[in-house]
């Protein structure tokens, strides 16, 4: 759906407010909307009183694994002796994720102000702003809003008057989505091959060029200058659900659905209203299968999406996670076999081949799959995939093979006989022989 | 044992242990005998985590971790063989093997492959990958050097990019292509060039880069292997020389921390040929009615005794900086009083370091003794003609002659020859007693640091070859001035009584890392 379009009335539109606004996206144009007045307030505050503030919101990472923000940023060194980093991942790549692209298309000084307010608690020098290398259009967007930010001082060598130097550079991915993982992404912004460290050392000790580093994902970073100004208790009170969820969420609603889009919600709204009265579903289709998170997580059925509450907790109870708010939802036309067979087929592409369970199970993965979906499945095909998925789930660098094991081994279990259709013939094959 | 802050004490597989502090489960667990299998962890390279093959489980935390980068605590419990560590390496060796050829038969790699051997420990005895799918291709790669790369054996470790990129300091290799396509790159514009680049070959755990020079030559089941010295230069690497039916096929570096670590340079590596070379003086060989007859042992020292008994005036050993410490020793004995030692040495160009571990470089100095013969009193010369002038008698000591003029021995009353090759300007010689080479004897060598190493026999002389300590100890005897040594050992153990230098040390204490000259008779005051 493109913009401007009304928000239904059931969203909490916070960071989505100026979506389709284009006047937004200037410097003057976001002044007049109240911007960099939180960065203001936060320079004027000690890096720790910002940290303490975003400790006390509740806000947690918006990237996908959930972590309390204000306690990633208290991990940094307090006493510096070598420079902080700040890197803000805009690599968006997660098939079904499209909600930070939006944020730098349209509101690209929120982005630059939470950029900026992170840095400041974080006492770093310089961020880098990582956007994925086909965001071409947001690229733009950014960098123009980068070079008027510095423009009218507020980056540079006294940022707003406060005599404090802030440095922005947007760093251009080259179009692999490893890199959004975020010691990749560090690696890739020295120059390095695309590829997860491991850890320890985490990034807070030793990251971007060994030195004390910090990696946020867009959403997040523009949701601080929000508590900056709204206050901890505005931030805390945005939770339908479960208190340990707060603030609003964008949610990038696509797959079969009639108005795929961007949808904000508070954190634990109903997933069912999202799919049934926002999206909706195509005229007379049913619902049968959804991953609220993105591509990684795992695919939870008709009746666990009915029951499930959007926020992190909420995802867990009805085993799936919240993930980076990609919601794909699948109606009762979709082929889940070959669907499943298309997300392996991503991860296989896109493993970085570092460890042996993900280069070499992914691929595997995927043949096995192609093998079903051309008839030439066994039985027992079902099992080596669930023992696969098994073999590639937390034993890597990253969560890359995690990711595709998920995804395999959630949809076996909930759909077992759309596989075992292929397999006995009740079923024509979907893929031409090999 | 003291307390010590700096310890920590944990358990791995049942067995305590204590290490220092930063040390990782997998090297404190060779301490105690225990094996984790991996395959890119090498301790002389930066850990890379990426095979995945020695996850182990420590108590208290919830997935398996990784022996090669997970630090020792206090208290830890490490269990390397508990059903889930087992269950995940199976898991990486079955992920290994769907694209790994089973061309064993016909790799060289075979018989000393960490892939056959962990699959034989841990693998499972039959593959899932079904039914016949074509296993990932990519042609056979000449890397350049002695380097061929078969990317279908590559199982990914990266020790050969990380060889390169941090020891080296030269990063030609890389790892290009992403999942299950990828395969070991070589840099546009290079090949694999770097003098010190024949090491990702050792660092390979599969049959995956390969030396030409070695290529299809015999397998690894059939070498006999002897620890030894590297003759190559100065720096006294240590090396095996691995022979197969008394032939030197392959020399590969031998772990010492002090000296080379775990590298060898490609001048080194491939600098073995000779010890195998055809064109050996097989016999004692005397002169008599101006030819040079073969003859005995006896004969010859009993010829040579007399030439040396007889002289009057001054015996000049001109000794190869490659001879043994034992020889030069001895040689130095049989000159006797007065003794004038002399040798000349190979410089080429520049050393050529290895920038990753200090101290370790193919040195300019092309020699792997000179130092033990400086020890010993010989004095290196770049002109012998004022030596040679004086001379009565002139003991040539192993490959002392290359490179002189032709006529250079032609005015010494008497050349004695002690050596495995005789050259033409050696052929003045009143008689020549045939040696047996560093692969064929046992000795010692002083590298360039003073570090005394012990290098043995590898493989047997030819004909009637004898060690050069042998023939100067039956010399001695025969000038009546000792008796027969039984061994190197044995000329070493007069020698440490004999050269301060040496005091204290032993073919015993010297093992097969060596000991600093001196080092010796420090530990025996301390003691």
């Amino acid at each position: 759906m493109g913009y401007p379009h009304t928000p239904h009335e059931k969203e909490t539109v916070v960071l989505s407010k100026y979506f389709g606004d284009a006047e937004a996206r200037s410097y003057d144009g976001w002044v007049q909307r109240g911007g960099y007045e939180a960065l203001k307030k936060a320079l004027g505050m000690s890096p720790a009183e910002v940290i303490d503030l975003v400790k006390e919101s509740g806000l947690r990472g918006r990237g996908g694994a959930g972590f309390p923000t204000g306690f990633k940023w208290s991990f940094m060194p307090k006493e510096k002796s070598k420079p902080h980093y700040l890197c803000c991942n805009a690599d968006e790549s997660e098939p079904g994720t499209f909600k930070d692209r939006e944020i730098m298309r349209w509101t690209p000084h929120a982005l630059i102000e939470g950029c900026a307010i992170a840095q400041h608690a974080i006492q770093a020098e310089v961020t880098y702003i990582y956007i994925r290398g086909e965001f071409t259009e947001p690229l733009r967007i950014m960098q123009a809003a980068l070079d008027d930010a510095y423009k009218a001082g507020v980056l540079g060598a006294n940022a707003m008057g406060s005599g404090k130097q802030l440095d922005m550079y947007i760093h251009r991915g080259a179009g692999a989505y490893i890199c959004g993982e975020e010691t990749a992404l560090m690696n890739s912004i020295e120059g390095r091959r695309g590829n997860p460290r491991i850890r320890p050392p985490f990034p807070a000790q030793k990251g971007v060029f060994g030195m004390p580093t910090t990696v946020n994902n867009v959403e997040t970073l523009t949701a601080v200058p929000h508590i900056l100004v709204q206050g901890t208790d505005w931030h805390k009170g945005l939770s339908l659900s479960n208190p340990k969820s707060a603030g609003t969420k964008l949610f990038s609603v696509c797959g079969n659905v009639a108005r795929p889009g961007n949808y904000e919600v508070t954190m634990g709204f109903p997933l069912r209203d999202v799919i049934y009265e926002m999206a909706g579903l195509p005229e007379g289709r049913t619902l049968k299968a959804v991953q609220p998170g993105g591509s990684s997580v795992p695919i939870i059925n008709r009746e666990e999406a009915e029951a499930c509450l959007l926020d992190y907790e909420g995802c867990v109870e009805q085993h799936t996670m919240l993930g980076s708010g990609g919601m794909i939802v699948y109606d009762d036309t979709a082929d889940m076999v070959y669907q499943i067979m298309r997300l392996a087929r991503f991860y296989a592409h896109e493993s970085c081949a570092q460890c042996t369970q993900c280069r070499e199970g992914t691929a595997w993965t995927v043949r096995i799959l192609e093998r079903i979906l051309r008839g030439e499945g066994k039985m027992k095909d079902l099992d080596l995939l669930l023992d696969l998925g098994e073999q590639m789930t937390g034993k890597t660098i990253c969560v890359l093979s995690d990711s595709c094991a998920a995804p395999v081994a959630s949809g076996i279990e909930r759909f077992r006989g759309e596989f075992e259709a292929y397999i006995t013939g009740a079923r024509e094959p979907s893929l031409a022989p090999a | 044992m003291a307390e010590s802050t700096d310890l920590v004490t944990l358990t791995i597989d049942g067995v305590e242990v204590s290490v220092p502090k930063g040390t990782t489960i997998i090297e404190a667990a060779k301490q105690v005998g225990v094996v984790i299998p991996h395959y890119c962890y090498h301790p002389g390279l930066p850990v890379a985590g990426v095979c995945r093959m020695c996850l182990v489980h420590v108590e208290g935390t919830p997935k398996l971790q990784i022996a090669c980068a997970t630090p020792v605590a206090h208290g830890q419990v490490v269990e390397p063989y508990r059903e889930d560590a087992v269950n995940a390496r199976k898991g990486v060796l079955e992920f290994l093997l769907i694209n790994h050829p089973l061309d064993c038969p016909i790799c060289d790699q075979a018989g000393e492959c960490e892939l056959q051997d962990y699959v034989f420990h841990e693998g499972q005895a039959r593959t899932r990958y079904t039914p016949d799918y074509a296993k990932r291709f990519n042609p056979v790669e000449d890397f350049g050097g002695d380097v061929l790369y078969v990317p279908n054996r590559c199982i990914l470790c990266t020790r050969c990019v990380r060889f390169m990129e941090h020891v080296a300091d030269d990063p030609i290799l890389n790892v290009s292509e992403r999942g299950d396509r990828a395969f070991i790159g070589v840099h546009a514009d290079r090949n694999l060039d770097h003098p010190w680049s024949g090491n990702v070959i050792d660092l390979c755990p599969v049959g995956s880069l390969i030396s030409k020079d070695f290529l299809h030559k015999a397998r690894a089941w059939e070498l006999d292997k002897a620890p030894s010295i590297c003759t190559g230069c100065s720096q006294g690497c240590n090396v095996v020389l691995e022979t197969r039916q008394g032939t030197v096929v392959r020399k590969r570096p031998r772990s010492n921390l002090d000296v080379n670590q775990f590298f060898l340079c490609d001048h080194g590596r491939l600098a073995y040929r000779w010890m195998n070379r055809g064109d050996r003086i097989e016999a004692p060989l005397v002169r008599h009615d101006g030819e040079l007859i073969a003859t005995d042992w006896d004969h010859a020292l009993h010829d040579v005794a007399g030439l040396l008994g007889g002289s009057g005036g001054e015996v000049v050993v001109l000794a190869s900086p490659g001879a043994s410490n034992e020889a030069l020793f001895l040689a130095r004995e049989v000159a006797g009083d007065g003794f004038r030692g002399v040798f000349r040495v190979e410089r080429v160009g520049d050393d050529v370091p290895l920038d990753g571990v200090p101290n370790l470089a193919l040195r300019a100095e092309r020699a792997p003794n000179v130092k033990g013969a400086e020890t010993l009193g010989y004095g290196e010369r770049g002109d012998l003609g004022a030596d040679l002038s004086a001379a009565s008698v002139v003991l040539v000591l192993g490959d002392a002659l290359d490179g002189l003029d032709p006529t250079a021995l032609d005015r010494v009353p008497h050349v004695v020859f002690i050596g495995t090759v005789l050259p033409e300007v050696g052929r003045v010689a009143s008689a020549v007693l045939p040696t047996t080479n560093v692969a064929e004897e046992d000795g010692s060598f002083v590298n360039r640091d003073g570090r005394v190493q012990l290098y043995l026999q590898a493989k047997s002389g030819p004909g009637m070859a004898r060690p050069a300590w042998w023939a100067l100890g039956e010399l001695l005897r025969e000038l009546g001035r000792g008796d027969s040594p039984m061994s190197a050992a044995d000329v070493f153990a007069s020698m440490a009584s004999t050269v301060e230098a040496f005091g204290g040390l032993s073919y015993r204490t010297l093992g097969t890392r060596g000991a600093p000259l001196g080092s010796g008779s420090t530990a025996a005051a301390t003691a």
